[in-house]
């Protein structure tokens, strides 16, 4: 019997420690299949970052490294210069990006370094037992906004693929999400896309994915699924934000 | 080659890197340091090699981190407040036995500080400064030539045992010009680096750099098996001088800028009749502690005088290493002053006063 299904070959066999229902599975596992779909797994070094996705070394069947909180992007820079004909991809969660690590990220994508960046925001710190992040929402209840974050006292959620879209240096942006069949094929074209992009010399991208926490967030899979499609996707809308491939830029 | 030429310390230590084969360098621009970035950006594109201005020292060292992963001979400078913000990144460099070369010129402070010549980083450097159970190899030169020596020396050591390794100048050091000569370097002994992230090639299984072991006993295996490592460092890679220790009552102790400065004050206390010794320490971790038992192999009493540009941080060493064998005085400037060599002299006219 012919198989259709598998596990991609870049995904290391071994069980994740994700809680369930949660997307990093399905990130993962996109990841896992461009890699494959590119043949470049032998060719690949990823940088994991400090968050729920710290064991990320353990998943990807490609040569790893682990960074600091924050510093994937001057990692992978560090690789990339000295393997400038390899592939060199993060996968960072929001906290890691755009709170601790907000300085690297900014700078490897002004420098348009050469790098594939995954960047999952869920509007939480999922591995300290969720605390606010700097994309948790206004209102939203973390463990330390405990009466919802307030603008006054917390300040407010940063739209990261916006804000890096105004830099020169970055070749590719485009913010996806996961929560449906259709979203899901969606967000592994733009995975797809910004790796290629890399092997082509382009520079920075970096592929934003709203996802969820259903544990912090105290609801089932499904239920977070509904509140992202409620209420982040409205703040943080879906699209290509930058792509120097097209004529036209949003 | 053996031609000499006059360089300043900063940029003879740069060329010095790239002749061991460091073709990556990763800096941020901070006095009294800079001519070794401005050395790099000339340099490095000529050869090949990648300079590269990072936003911060933290994003530099993380960089070093990266290419010392990816098995790049690889270097990064700064000096005493710039090095405090390398601490995270060095902290994971030895925790994930990845070789680099760090550079302090030191300066004064603490904060700020100063710009002038100090050595009050030597606890940062030789106790720790990041978090956890590591040591870095510390070399500390006296001269430009000695810093060019063991700017080779300090690419081979991390290569050898894996392990990220200083050079501590100061500011005295990094802005004076001396001849020097440059020697050939043979990197021929040295272990293959399988373990670096190159990309498996499907040829290997993965290399994962990494000082994260959530398991305490895997993390105490790792910390132990480090502590080996560090073990055969002290056996092997102690390296010290030594003058008039014998038949001296006074011994010196001093490394660095202070060290030259002390044995223009031991020759002037000489001609007084004093019978003064030196021990300078070049490795700072590990720190010489043969030089003591040699000079208290005789049993006689002495005094060993510490002698630093800081408030006293080495003679703690000294102090662990005579272990109430023998007296032991301290001498300091500090916040960018450099002592004399009268300064010094007093202090051990008073010490051999003191003993009369």
């Amino acid at each position: 019997m012919e198989k259709v299904f598998t596990r991609p070959h870049a995904l290391t066999d071994v069980p994740l420690h994700y809680c369930p229902g949660c997307p990093h599975g399905i990130v993962h596992r996109l990841v896992a299949e461009v890699i494959d779909e590119l043949g470049i797994e032998g060719s690949t070094i990823g940088v994991a970052p400090v968050g729920c996705s710290v064991f990320a070394y353990n998943y990807f069947e490609c040569d790893m490294q682990e960074a600091a909180h924050g510093r994937a992007p001057a990692v992978a820079t560090g690789i990339k210069r000295v393997h400038p004909d390899k592939v060199v991809f993060t996968y960072q969660g929001d906290g890691d990006l755009a709170a601790i690590g907000t300085a690297e990220t900014v700078h490897a994508a002004a420098r348009g370094e050469n790098i594939t960046t995954i960047f999952i925001n869920n509007a939480i710190y999922g591995m300290t037992g969720g605390q606010m992040a700097p994309t948790t929402l206004l209102g939203q209840v973390t463990q330390t906004t405990p009466y919802g974050r307030d603008q006054g006292r917390n300040g407010n959620p940063i739209r990261v693929s916006e804000m890096l879209a105004t830099l020169d240096g970055p070749s590719y942006i485009e913010r996806v999400t996961v929560d449906t069949i259709p979203h899901i094929k969606a967000a592994k074209k733009a995975i797809k896309k910004a790796f290629e992009n890399q092997i082509a010399g382009k520079g920075f991208s970096l592929i934003e994915v709203v996802s969820t926490c259903p544990t912090n967030w105290g609801m089932s899979p499904t239920e977070a699924f509904d509140w992202m499609r409620d209420n982040m996707l409205p703040h943080y809308p879906l699209g290509v934000y930058k792509d120097i491939d097209a004529k036209e830029e949003k | 080659m053996g031609n000499k030429v006059l360089m300043k310390g900063n940029e003879a230590l740069a060329e010095a890197a790239i002749r061991a084969g460091c073709k990556h360098f990763f800096g941020y621009p901070i006095t009294p340091q800079t001519e070794v970035s401005a050395y790099m950006a000339k340099k490095m594109p000529k050869i090949g090699g990648v300079f590269l201005q990072a936003e911060s020292e933290v994003a530099a060292i993380n960089m070093v981190y990266g290419a010392g992963g990816a098995g790049a001979r690889v270097m990064t400078s700064s000096s005493s407040p710039g090095i405090s913000l390398k601490q995270e990144g060095i902290s994971y460099i030895a925790g994930a036995d990845v070789p680099c070369v760090i550079i302090n010129i030191v300066r004064g402070g603490p904060g700020l500080g100063g710009i002038q010549p100090a050595q009050s980083d030597y606890y940062q450097a030789v106790k720790g400064g990041g978090h956890g159970d590591y040591h870095l190899v510390v070399l500390a030169p006296s001269s430009i030539q000695e810093m060019v020596d063991l700017t080779a020396d300090a690419f081979d050591i991390g290569d050898k045992y894996r392990c990220p390794v200083m050079i501590m100048g100061d500011g005295m050091l990094g802005q004076m010009m001396e001849p020097v000569e440059f020697k050939d370097t043979d990197t021929a002994s040295l272990p293959e680096k399988d373990w670096a992230t190159t990309g498996t090639d499907m040829k290997r299984k993965k290399n994962i750099i990494n000082s994260l072991f959530i398991e305490p006993k895997d993390l105490e295996d790792l910390v132990l098996a480090r502590q080996k490592k560090y073990d055969e460092i002290e056996a092997n890679e102690v390296r010290y001088e030594t003058e008039d220790i014998e038949d001296a009552d006074i011994i010196l102790v001093a490394y660095g800028t202070t060290a030259r400065i002390a044995k223009t004050a031991m020759s002037k206390a000489k001609a007084k009749g004093l019978k003064v010794g030196i021990i300078r320490p070049i490795t700072l971790w590990p720190f010489p502690y043969e030089a003591f038992e040699k000079a208290l192999a005789d049993g006689k009493k002495k005094t060993f005088l510490a002698v630093e540009m800081s408030m006293g941080q080495m003679v703690d060493d000294v102090k662990i290493a005579v272990n109430g064998r023998a007296d032991v005085d301290f001498f300091g400037r500090t916040g960018g002053i450099v002592p004399t060599p009268n300064e010094i002299l007093n202090k051990i006219e008073e010490i051999a006063g003191g003993d009369k």
